[in-house]
């Protein structure tokens, strides 16, 4: 479908251009100023240029943060994408069933990300929690004192909490599938398995790459979530980059340091996005041959 | 046989799914001295008193009634000004058009960490500190591009004979828009207000850093309530099952439209 070419149609976009470039244009501009001043009070300033950068970069606690993240992102990734595959292809296809489950499944993701912290806080501690006591039975779990503990808690909260996303859209995916594919897969006699690599993946490729892209931004900008339930705890093994960010930002209120942090906090994050696209996209293409 | 066994596979996930809930509700309908006393898998004694406190207590429920108006005031934002760019983006080419959609994009990726303090500031030197439009407003950066990727995909499924025989029978285009388009997109429509509503709604940090009292949502008050000492785990439970009292409402009218949203392929 070709489309009409005319410029004039910038001024329907201009509505969204201005609201954004408020919440976004300003805001970034205000970090890189930051980025390149020393700060220390209304109206005094001195430019520092690519001081904070240096610093932030050899940081030794932000390297642990990112380090942190990305085995978390890692991760989450590795867990609920095969999970929400499996469930997509487990819910069931027509009748009442279809209706109750998207309810269901969906439940999770319309709850506050701090409730979701607040959930697991009554769930997991080991005085009034189910699961907290329910464990502590066998081995000693609290995720307060000890960080593995913690990263188990968040993981299971994490998984939880998003795996319904990638159920949903995978199941988009396959609701997506003409019925005639499976007739012919039925009559060469393919095997479930066949019929899932050779039709069901290939097919579901467009929305799972929508899920992998989400998934790994949503982690990798984690918040609330750890926010509430460890505080970054214990010790420093659960600060990731967002945790230490507004640690340094907005509570020891450090300008300078905090934006150049933002700045290359951002950059990674577009980074990786970018290249998971070509990346996943180069593979799809791949497949198609 | 096979049937059989992803049915309980998927029965025993969704087990899984509601326990936290469940134990939430369960912690909310005791007292505090209750909960801390003993270990019990469902409320002995059924009591009404969290609920009651935070239906009677101003500096509660008005974390509500926040939360709710700066919710509403960015979703008709975000679809007023996402409707119009969203047709230019399916039906026109125009210079700079896949720049454009990119950078809106770009800007669903941006740590909220990132703007929290450069939003503080720049709300406070326009003078819309404290208030719902500023939440609002700040909301807009991650739901205005979304609304956008969301109905853009809604719209380039219809066809574009039917704006053609809409121009040639002499309609205008925002008479066209408004009375032939939008009605034709609804369900598109709904969805997007949906996810609007959902990512607005769960968003803690830009709220929070945004609001002092007057327009504090009910997120930002459960975490002042969880940095005090003494913890009261049944009202924090009461205040957490309201929150999720609106998310089930809206997956309840809109449980038929996502089956249909989804059969589209877009989400």
């Amino acid at each position: 479908m070709e489309k009409w070419e005319n410029n004039k149609a910038w001024f329907l976009v201009l509505p969204v251009f201005i609201i954004v470039a408020f919440s976004s244009i300003i805001p970034l501009m205000t970090v890189v100023n930051y980025s390149i001043q020393d700060i220390w009070g209304p109206g005094q300033r001195v430019f520092v240029g690519a001081e904070w950068f240096k610093e932030m970069m050899a940081s030794k606690r932000l390297h642990d943060a990112l380090w942190r993240q990305f085995l978390f992102s890692g991760l989450v990734l590795l867990i609920e994408m095969p999970l929400g595959i499996l469930l997509a292809l487990a819910m069931p296809k027509r009748g009442w069933g279809v209706s109750a489950s998207l309810v269901t499944i969906s439940l999770p993701l319309l709850i506050p990300w701090n409730t979701i912290g607040t959930i697991w806080i009554i769930f997991t501690r080991p005085d009034i929690g189910l699961f907290g006591a329910a464990v502590n039975n066998f081995v000693e779990f609290d995720h307060t004192a000890r960080s593995l503990d913690a990263w188990i808690t968040l993981m299971l909260m994490e998984v939880w909490h998003w795996t319904p996303l990638v159920a949903l859209l995978a199941y988009a995916g396959l609701r997506a599938i003409p019925e005639a594919y499976y007739q012919a897969a039925k009559i060469d006699g393919a095997s479930a398995w066949s019929t899932f690599w050779y039709i069901q993946l290939p097919k579901m490729r467009g929305v799972l790459t929508i899920a992998f892209l989400l998934r790994f931004m949503d982690s990798f900008l984690i918040y609330a979530e750890p926010f509430v339930l460890t505080g970054g705890g214990p010790g420093n093994s659960t600060t990731f980059l967002s945790i230490y960010l507004v640690k340094i930002a907005l509570l020891q209120f450090d300008l300078g340091p905090g934006g150049a942090f933002s700045l290359i906090y951002f950059v990674i994050v577009l980074l990786f996005c970018y290249m998971f696209y070509q990346a996943l996209q180069r593979v799809g293409k791949g497949e198609k041959v | 046989m096979k049937v059989k066994k992803k049915t309980i596979g998927l029965a025993i996930y969704f087990g899984l799914l509601l326990v936290p809930i469940y134990w939430m509700l369960n912690m909310s309908l005791r007292t505090n001295a209750d909960i801390l006393g003993y270990f019990a898998l469902y409320p002995k004694d059924i009591t009404f008193a969290n609920y009651i406190k935070i239906f009677t207590d101003a500096s509660w429920y008005s974390g509500y009634i926040n939360s709710i108006i700066y919710v509403s005031i960015n979703t008709v934002i975000s679809l007023v000004v996402a409707l119009p760019a969203a047709y230019a983006f399916s039906r026109y080419r125009f210079l700079g058009d896949k720049h454009m959609f990119f950078w809106l994009l770009t800007n669903r990726m941006a740590p909220a960490a990132v703007f929290a303090l450069p939003f503080f500031q720049l709300y406070s030197s326009v003078g819309l500190m404290d208030t719902h439009i500023a939440v609002a407003l700040a909301h807009c950066l991650f739901n205005v591009p979304l609304a956008v990727w969301i109905l853009e995909g809604f719209m380039s499924g219809v066809p574009r004979e039917i704006d053609e025989t809409a121009f040639i029978d002499g309609y205008s285009l925002p008479r066209f828009f408004i009375t032939i388009f939008i009605p034709l997109i609804r369900a598109g429509v709904g969805v997007t207000a949906f996810f609007c509503f959902m990512f607005s709604w769960v968003e803690l940090l830009i709220a929070r850093t945004l609001t002092v009292t007057n327009a504090k949502p009910i997120a930002a008050i459960m975490t002042r309530t969880i940095s005090a000492t003494g913890l009261d785990y049944g009202l924090l439970a009461a205040a957490g099952m309201l929150t999720i009292v609106p998310g089930m409402l809206v997956i309840w009218f809109a449980r038929n439209h996502m089956a249909k949203g989804f059969a589209l392929g877009r989400v």
